[in-house]
């Protein structure tokens, strides 16, 4: 991570902050995407992606370990394209790229919704791989929580207590019957996630990173989305999405952690289960 | 002498930052109960113009010694608190008792630094200072500014309560009680034996909406052994002085009213950002500040439940 850049933003910020500007247009100071083009996507031209892919969010991260975003294809049922993968980026977090979502070439997912970290004011984008092999960009702005809200455990022994532990539900999709193919899922991945960017104010040693860096999901054989996860992934990954079957039996999970835990687990395709 | 001036200024730079810190008003107190001293905090967010002094804080004095209950949101605040423990008694401070890790409580801790003063923290405290400390100096300076941020140590406890653990004041035993989970993951309470009063930290709100960053779950079964404890009165984290353990009534409430309308979310199918929208809803105009921490409960709430 481009440590020059967080401070640069929060001499920027202060500078904002003693000018007497609102603390918000602080982050107009100094913009880090640029950056992140070049760090993350190696200076690919970004296309315009509104009409590509949606991005929803609080106007304002309530909780600050807890951010819920809500990612949505819109390609048009005629287009020939398809999107191949879609990459998450908070660019004000330590970590910006939250997450990539490669989606399955048969699953035909349309929306994804996870929790992230959201640690400062920020733009929040996401870049949509097509299959043109274009880049589509879009993105929204976020608030800080106020308060004692933090983006670190709440319950620091529950979250060690509950790694490795898997949920999987199916949720029925509103006015659509069982006749119809479409599906929407949600898999749950205990796991802390510490993100070891947390410096120990005593020891003035940073607490080791600890995360899910890799989740992947079948319906049978066929791959519905593979993740690779960084630390701006909420404790206890949680991925919501909706999906087509191809009639599969079953649904099964994969997660692979930073010290080489490996979770998986199958279930029922049309029941819930742990 | 030519080195005289600079030496001089430095002096009289010194004398009058000893001076200003001398003049520190005083934070309001009222003793609530022989030798037990609270000043109630402002029912609102940390800002630069209320010092952070949103939380209630206290001192009780024993025969031969005092102790501070949480130091406030800033050091200006810890000092203002020093004034009034020092306008009321002269024996040493002994113990500084912080009942969780949030900065409304904490940040005036380095305000009473000094020889024969030891911290007093749940288990949990070291850990939880170490994983949100920084984060919180950061947040805070947005909020407050640089001239209260800058003076704020993250100072953690050294005497840990692991279950319980008596203090002597010198004929005035506090029994200390460290709870799991529940507001945070290392909330302490303070009994003063002596007047049945209870600081409860933030193990009880009035007025001011509770706010969940532990578990909800493991908070709602504490209220019944908290309701359990022999006190007369309790001085919550936020709000009034109030009798016991009718104080409990409201907050019990809400956490009844949150749990139960997430979980009725969570069995519906429904997303977490209806959580946010929908839950405890009709506790709105019960609470001061809903607005600023309802949404937050219930996305935590959430996400803790949908584990069950």
């Amino acid at each position: 991570m481009p440590r020059h850049r967080i401070q640069l933003f929060c001499a920027a910020g202060l500078l904002a902050i003693a000018l007497g500007m609102h603390a918000a247009r602080a982050t107009e100071a100094y913009d880090p995407w640029p950056g992140l083009v070049q760090d993350i996507f190696n200076n690919r031209p970004m296309n315009d992606g509104s009409d590509i892919i949606g991005i929803e969010m609080p106007m304002r991260a309530e909780d600050a370990a807890i951010v819920p975003v809500t990612l949505r294809t819109r390609l048009s049922p005629g287009d020939g394209r398809r999107v191949v993968a879609i990459t998450l980026v908070i660019d004000q977090n330590p970590a910006p790229m939250a997450a990539k979502f490669e989606l399955g070439p048969d699953a035909n997912v349309t929306e994804i919704s996870t929790r992230v970290r959201v640690n400062n004011y920020t733009d929040v984008h996401a870049v949509a791989e097509l299959s043109d092999g274009k880049l589509y960009v879009t993105k929204t702005y976020v608030k800080a929580s106020g308060g004692c809200s933090a983006p670190a455990a709440k319950n620091a022994e529950e979250a060690k207590n509950r790694i490795g532990q898997m949920r999987y539900r199916q949720f029925a999709r509103l006015g659509e019957g069982p006749a119809t193919s479409m599906r929407e899922a949600q898999i749950m991945v205990g796991h802390p996630n510490n993100s070891g960017l947390q410096m120990d104010q005593v020891t003035q040693l940073y607490i080791p990173a600890f995360f899910v860096n890799k989740l992947r999901i079948w319906q049978d054989d066929s791959l519905v989305l593979a993740i690779e996860g960084g630390i701006s992934i909420s404790e206890d990954p949680n991925i919501r999405f909706t999906y087509v079957s191809n009639g599969a039996k079953h649904v099964r999970a994969e997660a692979g952690d930073t010290d080489g835990h490996v979770f998986a687990h199958e279930w029922k395709a049309d029941d819930s289960g742990t | 002498m030519a080195h005289g001036g600079p030496a001089i200024a430095l002096l009289l730079m010194l004398c009058a930052s000893t001076i200003a810190r001398a003049q520190e008003p005083e934070l309001p107190v009222s003793e609530v109960a022989p030798g037990i001293f609270v000043h109630t905090g402002a029912t609102s967010l940390m800002t630069r113009d209320n010092d952070g002094a949103i939380a209630n804080v206290g001192f009780i004095v024993g025969d031969s010694a005092v102790a501070v209950i949480d130091t406030g949101g800033s050091v200006r605040e810890g000092r203002q608190l020093m004034a009034s423990v020092r306008n009321h008694t002269d024996k040493p401070i002994r113990y500084v008792i912080n009942t969780h890790a949030h900065p409304d409580h904490g940040f005036g801790n380095a305000a009473f630094v000094g020889d024969g003063t030891s911290f007093v923290g749940h288990k949990n405290l070291p850990r939880a200072l170490a994983m949100r400390g920084q984060f919180y100096l950061d947040g805070f300076r947005r909020t407050m500014g640089d001239a209260l941020i800058d003076e704020v140590r993250i100072i953690p406890p050294t005497l840990l309560v692991a279950d319980t653990l008596k203090l002597d004041l010198g004929g005035r035993i506090l029994m200390l009680k460290a709870w799991p989970p529940a507001h945070s993951d290392n909330d302490l309470t303070v009994l003063d034996e002596r007047t049945r009063t209870l600081f409860a930290g933030d193990m009880v709100f009035l007025s001011h909406i509770p706010v969940v960053d532990g578990s909800l779950k493991g908070w709602l079964r504490a209220l019944d052994d908290l309701a359990a404890i022999p006190a007369q009165r309790v001085v919550p984290g936020h709000g009034a002085v109030s009798e016991w353990p009718a104080a409990l009534a409201g907050e019990r409430r809400y956490l009844d009213t949150l749990a139960a309308d997430v979980r009725a979310l969570i069995a519906s199918g429904k997303p977490i950002t209806a959580a946010a929208e929908h839950a405890a809803e009709s506790e709105r105009s019960r609470w001061e500040l809903f607005d600023d921490y309802n949404a937050r409960n219930a996305t935590a709430a959430f996400s803790e439940m949908e584990w069950e």
